[in-house]
């Protein structure tokens, strides 16, 4: 074999090489592409993502009464609350918090607070709506799955939960109409 | 074999083409096994029994069963009170499960015990192992489907494991339900894939087939067959210890079915799914209860979900991480007491999961869980350097037949 013949094969094999690398990278993109429609499918549909808001009046809700409302699917927590819960949920001290927040911010209007009522551990809904319900050591919600107790704020403070109860997307519209979501 | 062993013309011409009677006939009915081997070794075709009676009765369900949040828990008590034996086949069926799972936790335990998961048998014991993933899976959303309570809110919660994962948690548990919570979208792919699974499930067994019958099934001893003097044929040997087996498996599950249908479920899932209202104690069914209580005894949401599957990733690396090269217990003085150790462990552990998760429960779970993770990722690799193992016998046949050297007296009188 001649030196000429064999730089020859080698730029060949790098032709080939070539090649072989381009038509593997297409048809892993064909594959993925026919993949991700069968993935994707499995995300919320149009009509799913597509779910109203929800408007709440809050006119009838007393000092110390919940609500429970669905959003989503999920249960949304409003509760009107006492002078004293409002109190102790501002004057807590927040450097033994797991995910420590003000209770500023977390309300928009500090009588009322608006939680998403699952549990940040593993999406049980917290009791403490009801009045005969066991509301945890903070006297805020207690979820009984697993433990977990939330304050007056929502906040965690004992338990599995990583992080407080969400504080779902609302506004006012007037004094006494939220529009959640 | 020129010559075709079977007389009918019709066998004969069909396995001179395509030879599945032959196949069966090497594989069924003379395929050599070790002649010492015990009852616990009849859990394998128990289980197989299992699948089949799952598959069948889980056909004929889902020509009654409806997949839609309004229609699924109706349709199920339709199954109970108005299809013709409705209430037979799904009690089965439920039931069924829950044998299925004691048949395999029992065959298990056999091979930790007996160390089956040892050279040359790793790759059989990882299919093995990925059998128990697939059955866990299919179990938790055929669970779903009644939509009852527990179904409701086991799929909330074991679909919210996944949202423990950094950054991408959330939208994979979104993606998980097709929604913003467990909701139809969910309900129709968990029915799908519940329909789905054992049909892959059948073909890791198939697999876990091929690979035991490569080098055959270990045995209570614990060292290779030396010859044809070590084996018996699997006809009518073991079709016979294993119809046995199978008819006091019947008896007992018979009994569960008729008896005691609901005894190992929960009286929750008669109450139709709510998404407003957790029960005051949910509890996932028994067969994951052990692991349940792993996930509850971690204080952190991340670290409980690493453990719970970590409990199951240990299983697959076993094969290296037990470092003794001998593999029955009976041999292992100090192994076969931690042998024990472990079993009990694991009860425990299930008992655990089914407790309320406060006081004393919390610090027995954790202890039960270091103790499991020990027992796999210390014991398992040291032991072996301290451990003083009892002398092997020289085949299997020493110690079946009594005296020293019956066995090559019994090879003798085998070629005669």
């Amino acid at each position: 074999m001649s030196t000429k013949s064999n730089s020859q094969s080698s730029k060949n094999e790098g032709k080939r090489d070539f090649l072989i690398v381009s038509t593997y990278a297409m048809a892993g993109i064909g594959a993925a592409s026919v993949a991700w429609p069968l993935i994707d499918q499995m995300n919320p549909a149009a009509d799913t993502l597509a779910l109203a808001s929800t408007e709440v009046d809050l006119s009838s809700l007393e000092e110390g009464q919940s609500i429970t409302v669905t959003w989503r699917g999920k249960p949304v927590f409003v509760r009107h609350r006492t002078p004293e819960e409002i109190k102790l949920a501002k004057e807590v001290s927040l450097d033994d918090m797991r995910h420590p927040e003000t209770d500023e911010e977390r309300v928009a209007n500090e009588k009322f607070i608006v939680l998403v009522g699952v549990c940040t551990h593993l999406g049980c809904v917290p009791l403490g709506q009801k009045s005969g319900d066991v509301k945890g050591q903070y006297g805020g919600w207690f979820c009984p799955c697993h433990g977990s107790h939330y304050d007056h704020s929502g906040r965690i403070r004992k338990g599995p939960a990583p992080t407080n109860l969400e504080v779902p997307s609302y506004e006012f519209l007037s004094d006494n109409i939220i529009k959640i979501g | 074999m020129s010559k075709s062993k079977f007389k009918n013309p019709v066998v004969k011409w069909i396995d001179h083409r395509l030879p599945v009677f032959s196949f069966m006939d090497h594989e069924l009915n003379h395929y050599p096994t070790p002649k010492n081997l015990n009852y616990f070794w009849n859990f394998g075709s128990l289980a197989g029994f299992a699948l089949v009676t799952m598959i069948v009765t889980g056909i004929v369900l889902s020509m009654n069963y409806t997949a839609h949040v309004d229609y699924a828990f109706d349709s199920v008590e339709r199954i109970m009170r108005d299809v013709n034996h409705g209430w037979l086949i799904r009690y089965i069926h439920m039931n069924g499960a829950s044998f299925f799972f004691i048949v395999v936790y029992i065959h298990i335990f056999r091979g930790l015990y007996y160390g089956s998961y040892k050279a040359p048998r790793e790759l059989l014991w990882i299919l093995g192992v990925l059998i128990l993933l697939l059955m866990m899976a299919t179990a938790f959303m055929g669970y779903v489907l009644p939509w009852g309570q527990m179904s409701f809110w086991g799929a909330t919660v074991i679909t919210n494991l996944f949202s423990a994962i950094p950054v991408v948690g959330e939208s994979i548990v979104t993606w998980l339900w097709g929604g913003f919570s467990v909701d139809n979208s969910t309900l129709n792919r968990f029915f799908s894939l519940h329909f789905v699974l054992p049909f892959v499930i059948v073909g890791v067994v198939i697999l876990h087939l091929v690979a035991l019958h490569r080098f055959g099934s270990n045995n209570p001893i614990g060292i290779d067959v030396k010859g044809t003097q070590d084996t018996i044929p699997f006809s009518p040997y073991y079709t016979i210890k294993d119809l046995f087996g199978l008819s006091v498996f019947l008896s007992l599950f018979a009994a569960a079915v008729f008896f005691f249908p609901n005894f190992m479920g929960h009286p929750d899932n008669y109450i139709e799914a709510n998404p407003m209202v957790t029960p005051a104690h949910i509890v996932p069914e028994w067969y994951f209860l052990p692991f349940y209580a792993i996930l509850r005894a971690i204080p952190d949401k991340l670290g409980g979900v690493l453990f719970m599957f970590g409990a199951i990733a240990v299983l697959f690396v076993l094969p290296w991480l037990d470092r003794s090269p001998v593999r029955s217990s009976q041999f292992r003085p100090i192994f076969k007491i931690f042998f024990w150790i472990l079993l009990l462990d694991c009860i425990l552990l299930g008992y655990l999961g089914a407790m309320p998760a406060e006081g004393i429960y919390v610090t027995l779970s954790r202890i039960a869980t270091a103790y499991y993770f020990f027992h796999f990722l210390v014991l398992f690799p040291l032991l072996p350097y301290i451990e003083k193992t009892k002398p092997l016998p020289i085949s299997i046949s020493e110690p079946v037949l009594s005296g020293g050297s019956t066995a090559s007296a019994f090879a003798a009188r085998e070629k005669k």
